[in-house]
């Protein structure tokens, strides 16, 4: 504990810096994957393309990305934004199948109730496919941000900062305890960002939870 | 008045789900499509708001063509009531039933009132504005589903089989409501279902289908009734068997009615003025 008592500082500086830089590729992947997601629910052959391109980009290892991106854009290899663009393009990768997936899991009687009573298809895609894409939408933007938070540690071979830090310096000096900080803290991090995706979910979308609250309407089986 | 002039439907995969339809809807009365499935009865249901455009022929609105009206436009001045409600699951019950004026531009306030109004119109009560459809039973998101349709006070109400995922009580509830709001409020009600007992209850013109649209028959329940235009009519609303062969025997010098199962369905008396 010595260790990490004496580094307590450093410990929570680069905490902040993980979670300042995991921020960007999480909101930008969700919002690039978007209309790539409806691209790949709408048209058959967007679909195929699109679904099996983001799948080879995620196949596309870390440390080969972080070399291929500098030359390609433009960039430095140290630079953050290096890490960010990875980032974000694997967000995108994991991202898009979700979007295109919560598309398709909206109810297709409510959609076309949606369109017979008068919505046009660019605000029935906002108003009404998208708020109830919100539950699959919130499952894959989950597994995003805890992919984002572990794969920033990466970031640290081109010396972009972040708890990876910790993992490399620990490693070279030989001090297990500041390995093992750097390992709980990114899980803390990822538990993070995980629970406050749950809340905002609760907060923006309070009907998934309303039909549990109440003892609500007969069985759906009776309907059907 | 709705008209269809000749009307038919191919679909993109070569079904010709309607074939050279004409009929006039009047104005005020409610019209009830009846069939079995593949009759084309949705399908000519949902051409009247362009759900579905047809192939040939023309479908005029008080004389006006509807495939020259923007769809969207069309759509928000025609209610619409379908099965299983059609509700937004993640919009509360005043924010459904004021979705359409809100699409209209109407403020926030003055189509939650209206909204309010509406509930008390079908029969809810006020307390359950705030709720979401999951919380309702299926004949009160049925209720507020026609109270939706009903939010831009259309003159043209269509209904694909609303009452048909309800459970027969709730049904003839909601089949009893319907009839004291069309007397209240003197829409031109277009009505699809299946059942032609619902058909006849609501129907000031009843229109029977075969396959592909074709008219069996159309009159008024009475008119279908005493005079059956075919056997497949005939044996379509049962007229045949069941309740609808009723038969006089006469028990201890008065007349009653049997029916073809056998059982006593009334006494014969002399028809009082209507």
């Amino acid at each position: 504990m010595t260790w990490v008592l004496n580094n307590l500082g450093l410990i929570l500086e680069l905490t902040l810096v993980h979670i300042r830089l995991s921020v960007l590729p999480i909101v930008l992947g969700f919002v690039i994957a978007i209309p790539l997601g409806w691209l790949a629910y709408r048209y058959r052959l967007t679909r195929g393309l699109i679904l099996t391109l983001v799948g080879l980009l995620y196949t596309i290892p870390s440390l080969a990305l972080f070399v291929i991106l500098p030359p390609l854009l433009g960039i430095g290899f140290l630079s953050e934004a290096n890490v960010l663009i990875a980032l974000t393009i694997y967000a995108v990768a994991i991202m898009a199948r979700s979007v295109a997936e919560a598309l398709q899991s909206v109810d297709a009687d409510v959609r076309q109730a949606a369109t017979a009573v008068g919505y046009s298809s660019w605000s029935r895609f906002w108003t009404v496919d998208f708020p109830l894409a919100g539950p699959v939408l919130l499952a894959g933007l989950r597994v995003v941000a805890v992919s984002t938070v572990s794969l920033l540690t990466f970031g640290i071979v081109v010396g972009v900062q972040s708890l990876g830090y910790l993992f490399t310096n620990g490693f070279q000096r030989g001090i297990v305890e500041e390995v093992l900080a750097g390992v709980v803290m990114t899980v803390i991090v990822a538990l993070l960002f995980d629970g406050a995706l749950v809340l905002l979910g609760r907060a923006l979308m309070p009907w998934t939870r309303a039909a549990r609250a109440l003892p609500a309407s007969p069985p759906r089986v009776a309907m059907a | 008045m709705i008209e269809f002039r000749s009307v038919s439907k191919r679909f993109d995969d070569g079904t010709l789900a309607v074939d050279d339809f004409s009929l006039v809807m009047p104005s005020r009365q409610t019209t009830v499509l009846v069939g079995s499935s593949g009759s084309g009865k949705t399908t000519l249901l949902r051409m009247i708001n362009r759900m579905v455009d047809a192939t040939s022929g023309e479908l005029e609105i008080d004389g006006e063509n509807v495939s020259t009206i923007e769809p969207v436009q069309l759509r928000r001045r025609i209610g619409y009531v379908m099965q299983n409600s059609g509700l937004l699951p993640h919009r509360r019950v005043i924010d459904n039933i004021a979705t359409v004026p809100r699409l209209n531009g109407v403020p926030k306030k003055q189509a939650h009132e209206r909204a309010l109004e509406l509930m008390d119109t079908v029969g809810l009560d006020r307390d359950m504005a705030e709720r979401y459809p999951s919380q309702l039973s299926g004949g009160q998101q049925q209720r507020v589903g026609v109270a939706r349709g009903l939010a831009v006070d259309p003159n043209i109400l269509l209904m694909d089989e609303p009452f048909g995922a309800v459970d027969p009580i709730v049904r003839a509830d909601l089949q009893q409501e319907l009839l004291r709001l069309q007397r209240e409020l003197d829409k031109t009600v277009v009505f699809v279902t299946h059942d032609i007992d619902e058909a006849f209850l609501l129907g000031d013109q009843v229109v029977i289908l075969e396959k592909g649209g074709r008219i069996a028959q159309k009159g008024s329940p009475a008119e279908i009734l005493a005079n059956p235009a075919s056997d497949f009519v005939a044996s379509f609303i049962g007229a045949d068997r069941g309740k609808r062969a009723l038969s006089i025997q006469t028990i201890d010098g008065a007349q009653v009615l049997v029916d073809g199962d056998g059982n006593v369905a009334g006494r014969l008396v002399e028809a009082g003025p209507a």
